[in-house]
């Protein structure tokens, strides 16, 4: 998966045939994004989003997917610096960013097979959004494991 | 000879505990103070109304977080679980021994669910009555 080549495209449509020849997304190297992002779920990897989605989610955190995940003001500047400078490549040409990897159009194509249901049915996964249950290297940035 | 090695470590040992204790203490000794600023009737820290705030269903938060227990199960000696699928270490001090000793890490924790669950921040006495109910755990 070559993930320098995530283009997020008006549509969202990341070009399936560009990502399938490297084997991992860089893993998050911060160690406070880590920390502070990988609380309550996995540290999900910059690359995943385009900088306007990082940037609306650092700034909804007291609303964030129907809880309080708020920080204060100099954890979360710099949470924001590390995520946009790491962020996927080109622009969401939307009004309004897209705030979950699991919504964008090549996640939601990657994830409708068989295997898809039989592992949510059978590690009882709560959301889509808990990579790990499925990805045990997600954390490292393989998902390509299973 | 070998106790002499060992003497140094057990002490080290010793130390982060008490420390973690003295923490957890000036944390507590911290809200009772609040406390008193606010209520000069304020009479101590209870242990049963910290877990009435840990059962209750409030209806004043966001939706998906009514109580407390949504998140920690409704046993604070058991291992509980966030909404997005990753476990949280039991709330008891006897199964946790690391909880409420960092205050930084405390007072965001209770600011964020009590925000969720309440929809407004916890008080002084709340704060303290649920540390004296989860250390009694
Ligand atoms: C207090 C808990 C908590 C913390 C802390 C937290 N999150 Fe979340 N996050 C959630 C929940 C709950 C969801 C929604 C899970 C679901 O319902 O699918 C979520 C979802 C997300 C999603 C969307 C996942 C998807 O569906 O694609 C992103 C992106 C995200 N969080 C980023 C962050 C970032 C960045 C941080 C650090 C600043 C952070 N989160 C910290 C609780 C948290
Ligand atoms: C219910 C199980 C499940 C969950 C949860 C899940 N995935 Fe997947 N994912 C799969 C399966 C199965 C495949 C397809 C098989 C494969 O290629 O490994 C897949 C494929 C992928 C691929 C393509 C891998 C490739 O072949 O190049 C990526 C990238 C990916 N998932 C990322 C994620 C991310 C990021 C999350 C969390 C936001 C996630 N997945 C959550 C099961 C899951
Ligand atoms: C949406 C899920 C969720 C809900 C609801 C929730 N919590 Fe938590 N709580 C967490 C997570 C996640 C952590 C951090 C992980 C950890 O400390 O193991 C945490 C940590 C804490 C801590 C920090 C403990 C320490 O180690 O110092 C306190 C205090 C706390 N919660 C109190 C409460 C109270 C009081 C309520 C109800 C008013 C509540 N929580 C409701 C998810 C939740």
């Amino acid at each position: 998966m070559r993930f320098t080549a995530l283009i997020f495209s008006a549509a969202l449509l990341v070009p399936l045939s560009a990502m399938a020849d490297e084997d991992s997304v860089p893993p998050v190297t911060d160690p406070l994004t880590k920390k502070e992002c990988g609380a309550c779920h996995m540290a999900y990897q910059p690359a995943f989003l385009p900088a306007a989605s990082w940037r609306e989610i650092m700034a909804t955190l007291d609303d964030h997917f129907g809880e309080d995940a708020s920080l204060d003001p100099e954890t979360r500047g710099q949470i924001e610096s590390y995520l946009a400078a790491n962020a996927g490549r080109g622009r969401a040409r939307r009004a309004s960013p897209p705030l979950r990897i699991t919504n964008l159009k090549w996640f939601t194509s990657e994830h409708r097979d068989h295997e898809v249901t039989w592992l949510w049915k059978n590690r009882n996964v709560k959301t889509m959004a808990d990579c790990a249950a499925c990805h045990r290297g997600a954390g490292r940035g393989y998902f390509e494991d299973d | 000879m070998r106790s002499l090695l060992i003497l140094p470590a057990v002490i080290a040992l010793l130390a982060t505990v008490d420390a973690e204790a003295g923490a957890r203490q000036a944390l507590l000794d911290g809200f009772a103070t609040q406390a008193k600023a606010a209520d000069s009737g304020f009479a101590g820290f209870s242990a049963s109304r910290g877990e009435n705030l840990f059962r209750t269903s409030f209806a004043g938060g966001k939706p998906d977080t009514p109580a407390c227990t949504v998140c920690h199960t409704p046993s604070p000696l058991k291992q509980g679980e966030t909404r997005a699928g990753k476990p949280i270490e039991p709330m008891a001090l006897s199964a946790s021994p690391d909880r409420y000793g960092d205050p930084k890490k405390v007072a965001k924790w209770f600011r964020r669910n009590c925000k969720s669950v309440l929809g407004r921040e916890c008080t002084a006495p709340e704060k303290g009555d649920f540390i004296t109910f989860m250390t009694g755990q």
